[in-house]
C-alpha cells in the first residue's frame, strides 16, 4: 500500500471513531472511576481545573445537538493530537530519511 | 484510567510529575533512534488514533466500562520511547482541553499510561515475540499479550501510588483487588483492539511497524521483478 493511501485511511479511521463512533460508546464509569466509587474514594476527586474548556467532557460548548457536540470535540482532539505528536516526531527525528538499525 | 485531581496528595503528585518529566526528557532523546522521515508521520497517526480509541468506552459488566489505553499498541507500532511521547501528547490534550484526567495528575497519568503502559507492553511483546516463530504473523498476537498484561500492571502501579499518597482513608487491599480484577477484564478488550490494529498495519505496511522491523528488513534484501 502506498504511504499516502495508508495515512489517509488511518486518519479517516481515527476521525470516524472520534467523530461518529464515540457517540455510541458506553457511558458507564471506567474501571478506575468504578473502583473509586465502590471502595469509597470517588469523593476525593476535585472538580477538573479545565472544566471551563470549550471541549470539556468531550462536548463542544454552545453546540446543543449531543451527537454533533461530541463529534466535533472528538475531531478537534484528533486534529490537535495529530499536529502536536506529528510535529514533535518531526522535530526529534533523524534527518536524511534512511533508517538505521536502532537496537 | 485517567486519574483526576485530588485522588493523590501533593507530594505524590510532585514525585510522579518529576518521574514523568524525566521520562519524557529521556524519551525525547531516545525517540530519535526510532524516528526518521518515513516513521515520523506514523507517530502523529498513532497518537491521533489512540486519542480516538480512548473515546470508545466498551462495557465490561456491572455498570463498568473500559477503553483502550494504547501503551502497548503505540510501543509496538512506533517504538516504546516514541510511544511514550505519543501517549504524553494524548494525555496533555485530554487534560488541558477535554477535562479528562487532572492537570495536577498529568504526571501521574503520563507515568501510568505512558511510561508503565508502553514499557510493560513492549517488554512483554518482546518476550512473547522471542518464543513465537520469527514471522510477521507473530507480531499481532505478541502485541495483544503485551496489551493484556500492561493494563493490570498499570492498575497495580496506581494502587501503589494510592497506598502511598491516596487522600481518602481506604483499605489498600480492597482497592488492589478491585483495580486488578476490573483491569484484567479491560485488558482483554485492550488485547483485542491492539491485536486487530497491529494485524491490520502489519498486513498493509509491515515496514512501518517498529516491532516487525527486524523481520521486514531481512525480507527487503530479496530482489523481485515487478510482476504486474
Amino acid at each position: 500500500m502506498r504511504s499516502r493511501r495508508f495515512f489517509v485511511i488511518g486518519l479517516l479511521a481515527a476521525l470516524l471513531i472520534a467523530g461518529v463512533g464515540s457517540f455510541y460508546a458506553s457511558s458507564h464509569p471506567d474501571g478506575l472511576e468504578f473502583v473509586a466509587g465502590e471502595t469509597g474514594f470517588l469523593d476525593s476527586a476535585d472538580e477538573p481545573k479545565t472544566s471551563d474548556s470549550p471541549f470539556a467532557d468531550y462536548q463542544t460548548a454552545g453546540v446543543e445537538d449531543e451527537r454533533l457536540s461530541g463529534g466535533l470535540a472528538g475531531v478537534v482532539g484528533v486534529g490537535l493530537v495529530l499536529v502536536l505528536a506529528g510535529g514533535l516526531a518531526y522535530a526529534v527525528r533523524r534527518r536524511g530519511g534512511s533508517s538505521e538499525p536502532t537496537d | 484510567m485517567h486519574v483526576p485531581d485530588g485522588f493523590l496528595d501533593a507530594p505524590t503528585s510532585v514525585v510522579t510529575g518529576v518521574v514523568a518529566a524525566g521520562g519524557v526528557a529521556v524519551a525525547l532523546r531516545k525517540a530519535r533512534g526510532e524516528l526518521d522521515d518515513r516513521t515520523a508521520p506514523m507517530a502523529g497517526l498513532v497518537a491521533a488514533f489512540i486519542f480516538a480509541g480512548q473515546m470508545i468506552n466498551f462495557p465490561v459488566g456491572a455498570g463498568t466500562s473500559g477503553h483502550l489505553l494504547g501503551g502497548a499498541l503505540a510501543a509496538v507500532l512506533v517504538g516504546p520511547w516514541t510511544g511514550a511521547l505519543c501517549l504524553s501528547v494524548v494525555l496533555l490534550v485530554q487534560a488541558l482541553f477535554m477535562a479528562d484526567g487532572g492537570v495536577t495528575a498529568l504526571g501521574t497519568n503520563i507515568t501510568l499510561m505512558g511510561l508503565v503502559g508502553c514499557f510493560t507492553g513492549y517488554a512483554v511483546f518482546r518476550l512473547v515475540a522471542a518464543v513465537l516463530p520469527r514471522r510477521t504473523s507473530s507480531i499481532a498476537p505478541a502485541a495483544a499479550v503485551g496489551a493484556l498484561v500492561s493494563v493490570p500492571v498499570a492498575a497495580c502501579v496506581f494502587t501503589l501510588l494510592f497506598a502511598i499518597g491516596g487522600t481518602a482513608p481506604v483499605d489498600t487491599g480492597a482497592v488492589l483487588t478491585a483495580m486488578v480484577g476490573w483491569h484484567t477484564v479491560i485488558g482483554i478488550g485492550e488485547a483485542v483492539v491492539t491485536g486487530l490494529v497491529v494485524a491490520s498495519v502489519v498486513a498493509a505496511r509491515p515496514d512501518l511497524v517498529h516491532g516487525a522491523r527486524h523481520l521486514v528488513e531481512a525480507r527487503e534484501l530479496e530482489i523481485r521483478r515487478a510482476a504486474a
